[in-house]
C-alpha cells in the first residue's frame, strides 16, 4: 500500500470560518488518542465522492502536543475538481472518514534563534500548529500575515488576541502589504524564514531573500497544490500492462489508483517526489505543474509527477 | 515469558555466553550463501514469535549485563552519549517511544504511568522507579536521551532531517562496530558513511537516504548489518581500538572456535513525532563460531560467505588478516549440500553436516 498509515476518525466539528473557509475536527472512531506530530505536517483526507475517491492533503493546524483531536480548514475552491466542495457540502458531524498519519514536509529548524513566518491566505494553517508548538517549547517568533479583506482573515482574531506583539496583519484590499527587503534586513543572525502561500508569495520571499544574501537552508516553503482538471487523456501503463483513460477531473495519479495499480505518494501536491514516474514513450506535450523537477528534467520528456502533472497528445507510455 | 538475566562480562574475563534460547533466535543475516550490499529494509512491524524481530525493541538475556556495561564506558569516556542543542526535543522523542513500547510489548518487567505531563516510569529488571515532568529536564538525572538508552540496549543515532539531507546530531553509541560519535557528530549522512568502501560507487547511500527521509511516523523499518569481532566485545571503538584492536591477533586454530564472534546489528529506523528526527537504534548481537557450527544451515553457509566476500568488504570489516585462519575452521563444518533460502536456522529439515 502506498501513502502513509491510515487512521479512523470521525468528523466531530464543522465551523464555517468566514465565506470561504470551514474548519473540520477529527476524532478517532475507537477513542484512542492520535498521534502527536510536528508543526507544519499535513494529513491526507480520503474523501469518498460517489465513484471517485479524492485524496487531498491538509495542514494540520492544531496544537502538535493534543492527542484527542486533529483539525483541518479547507478553503473552498469552487473552479478545482471538487474535493474542496465535497468537504464544504458533504461531509456532514457524525462521518466516519480515513486520513493518514502525520507527515511533515515543512518542519521547523529547531536550530533557529528565531522563527519569521510569511503567511498569505489559507496558508496560514501550517504556522498555527508551528506556532503553538513553539509556545510549549519557549521558541522566539513573529508572524506576517496578508489576507485579501478582513472578512477573508482567519483565525486573525484569535491571532491578535492571543500574540498581539508576534502578530502582523495586512489586508489588500486597503493596500497593505508586508514591506519584507526591510523586515528581513531587520532580522537578528540565527532567524528562519518559512513561507506558505501562493505560488507567486514564496518566489517573491525566496527570491528576495536570495537577493539580500539570506543562505538557501534558512528560507523554508510550502505550496500544496491541488491537481488542476483539464482535458481528458489516455495513457499506456507498461509494467501492469494496461491502457487507463484519465477524465477531465481526476489526476493521472488518482487514474492510476482506480485501475488498481500501487503507485507510491505522500503529499499528493507535487512538493515530496514520491510518485516520481518515468516516461518510456510520448507524442504530445506535458503539463509539468509540480514543485519536484528541475527544469531540464521536466523539459527532457523523461520524467513526470502523475499526482499534479498532465499531458496532451496521441501517446503516453509510463514506466508504472 | 520470564527472561533470566545472566550475570556476565564483555571485557577481562569475558563471561558473556548465549544460551540456547538466545542461540536459536541469533539474527543470522545471510538470507543467501553470499553476500553483497544492498539497501536491504523491511517494515519493522512484528516478526515471528520469540525472533529478535517480534518487539519495537527486543529485551533479552543480556539486557542487565550490556547496561552495566553501558554505565562503564560512560564513567570512562562521557562523550559517547551527546546532543547538540536542538536535538533535546528528538530525545524526548526517543524516551517516549521507548517507555511506551517497552510498558505495551513488557509488562511484566517495564510500567509507564502517565498523569498529563507527570509520568512515573517503573524498570524492574534494573530497580529503577523515578517520577519525572515530560519535557521538563531537571526532573530527570541525566537528558532524557541519555536517561532512556542508559535503560535500553543498542547504540541510538538520533539524525535530524533537513535541507534534504539527515545529520547526526544526538545519539549514546557504546557498542559501535568501530565508529565514533565524538567524531561523527554534526555531520551529514554522506559525510559519516563516507569510509565505507564500494557502497558510494554502487550509488547504495543516495538511495539509503532516499529512503530513510520518506520513512514515516507510525510506519519504521529495519534491515541487518553485521562485521567479525574477536571475543565478545561490545565496545569496539576508534576510542580503544588500543585495547581491543590488538586482541585480533591472538587467534589460533585451537581458541577460534569460542573466540571468533559474528556481530550482526539489528538497525531499525522511526520517525520521531514531536521533532520530525530519525531515531536509528543500533542493537548488536554476538554468537561465537562454535555456537553458530551447531546450526548446520549456518556452518555451511558462513562458510561460503566468508570464503567469496570480496577482500575490500573484508578489509573494511577488519578481518582480511584472519580470513585464512577463518576458512581453515569454518570449512570443517561445509559439506557442498545446498542450503534452504532465507537466514532461519530450519533445524528441522536442514541435514546435519555430512562429513
Amino acid at each position: 500500500m502506498s501513502g502513509a498509515e491510515k487512521i479512523a476518525v470521525k468528523v466531530t466539528e464543522i465551523v464555517p470560518v468566514n465565506d470561504l473557509v470551514t474548519r473540520f475536527r477529527f476524532e478517532r472512531v475507537d477513542g484512542g488518542a492520535l498521534p502527536t506530530f510536528s508543526g507544519g505536517a499535513h494529513t491526507v483526507v480520503e474523501m469518498q465522492d460517489g465513484e471517485i475517491t479524492r485524496l487531498n492533503p491538509y495542514s494540520l493546524m492544531s496544537d502538535p502536543m493534543d492527542p484527542s483531536a486533529y483539525t483541518i480548514s479547507v478553503r473552498r475552491d469552487d473552479k478545482g475538481r471538487g474535493g474542496s466542495l465535497f468537504m464544504h457540502q458533504k461531509v456532514q458531524v457524525g462521518d466516519e472518514m480515513t486520513i493518514s498519519y502525520p507527515v511533515n514536509l515543512f518542519p521547523l529548524d529547531l536550530r533557529a534563534k528565531k522563527h519569521l513566518f510569511l503567511a498569505g491566505g489559507i496558508g496560514i494553517t501550517p504556522f498555527l500548529a508551528q506556532i503553538k508548538q513553539l509556545e510549549r517549547l519557549g521558541g522566539h517568533w513573529e508572524l506576517h500575515y496578508a489576507c485579501r479583506t478582513p472578512a477573508l482573515g482567519s483565525y486573525v482574531d484569535e491571532l491578535t488576541a492571543h500574540h498581539p506583539n508576534e502578530t502582523h496583519v495586512y489586508y489588500d484590499d486597503q493596500d497593505q502589504a508586508i514591506d519584507l527587503k526591510n523586515l528581513l534586513d531587520g532580522q537578528p543572525l540565527g532567524t528562519h524564514v518559512y513561507v506558505c502561500g501562493p505560488k507567486g508569495m514564496i518566489d517573491w520571499v525566496r527570491s528576495t531573500a536570495q537577493a539580500e544574501g539570506w543562505p538557501r537552508e534558512m528560507v523554508h516553503y510550502e505550496e500544496f497544490l491541488a491537481p488542476q482538471p483539464g482535458k481528458p487523456f489516455e495513457v499506456k501503463l507498461a509494467v501492469s500492462n494496461k491502457v487507463i483513460a484519465v477524465g477531465e477531473h481526476e489526476s493521472l495519479l488518482e487514474a492510476i489508483e482506480r485501475a488498481g495499480v500501487d503507485a507510491p505518494y505522500l503529499c499528493r501536491g507535487g512538493a515530496c517526489g514520491q510518485c516520481e514516474t518515468d516516461v518510456i514513450d510520448y507524442a504530445g506535450k506535458f503539463i509539468h505543474r509540480d514543485h519536484w523537477l528541475e527544469e531540464e528534467q521536466q523539459a527532457s520528456g523523461k520524467k513526470i509527477m502523475p499526482c499534479v502533472s498532465r499531458f496532451e497528445g496521441r501517446t503516453l507510455v509510463l514506466d508504472r | 515469558m520470564t527472561i533470566q538475566f545472566n550475570d556476565e562480562t564483555f571485557r577481562d574475563d569475558y563471561t558473556f555466553r548465549n544460551s540456547d534460547w538466545a542461540l536459536k533466535r541469533f539474527p543470522f543475516p545471510f538470507h543467501e550463501d553470499s553476500y553483497m550490499y544492498s539497501v536491504n529494509m523491511e517494515q519493522h512491524r512484528g516478526g515471528p514469535e520469540g525472533s529478535v524481530y517480534e518487539k519495537r525493541f527486543d529485551v533479552d538475556e543480556h539486557y542487565v549485563s550490556e547496561m552495566r556495561d553501558r554505565a562503564q564506558v560512560l564513567s570512562e569516556d562521557p562523550l559517547r552519549c551527546q546532543s547538540l542543542p536542538h536535538m533535546t526535543l528528538a530525545g524526548w522523542d526517543v524516551l517516549e517511544l521507548i517507555m511506551v513500547s517497552k510498558s505495551e510489548d513488557y509488562p511484566d518487567l517495564f510500567e509507564l504511568h502517565r498523569d498529563g505531563n507527570r509520568w512515573r516510569w517503573i524498570n524492574k529488571p534494573l530497580g529503577i522507579d523515578d517520577t519525572f515532568t515530560f519535557l521538563d529536564e531537571a526532573t530527570l538525572p541525566y537528558g532524557p536521551l541519555e536517561y532512556i538508552t542508559r535503560q535500553t540496549q543498542g547504540d541510538f543515532a538520533v539524525l535530524d532531517q533537513r535541507d534534504d539531507n539527515l545529520w547526526m546530531d544526538a545519539g549514546m553509541v557504546t557498542t559501535q562496530a568501530d565508529w565514533s560519535l565524538d567524531f561523527d557528530i554534526g555531520m551529514n549522512f554522506f559525510e559519516w558513511h563516507a569510509p565505507v568502501p564500494m557502497a558510494h560507487e554502487k550509488g547504495i547511500f543516495v538511495r539509503a537516504l532516499k529512503f530513510l527521509m520518506n520513512i514515516q511516523q507510525g510506519a519504521p523499518a529495519r534491515r541487518l548489518n553485521w562485521t567479525m569481532t574477536v571475543n565478545p566485545l561490545l565496545d569496539t571503538s576508534p576510542e580503544n581500538y588500543h585495547k581491543w584492536g590488538i586482541q585480533k591477533t591472538t587467534l589460533t586454530p585451537e581458541n577460534i572456535g569460542a573466540k571468533q564472534h559474528l556481530r550482526v546489528e539489528l538497525q531499525t529506523f522511526f520517525r520521531l513525532p514531536r521533532s520530525n528526527a530519525l531515531v536509528f537504534p543500533i542493537r548488536c548481537y554476538l554468537c561465537s563460531f562454535q555456537d553458530l557450527m551447531t546450526v548446520p544451515k549456518w556452518g555451511r553457509r558462513l562458510h561460503r560467505v566468508v570464503r567469496d566476500l570480496p577482500a575490500e568488504l573484508a578489509t573494511y570489516k577488519g578481518f582480511i588478516d584472519n580470513r585464512p585462519l577463518m576458512l581453515d575452521y569454518l570449512s570443517g563444518f561445509d559439506d557442498g549440500l545446498p542450503t534452504s533460502p532465507g537466514i532461519w536456522p530450519d533445524l528441522e529439515t536442514e541435514p546435519p553436516l555430512a562429513k
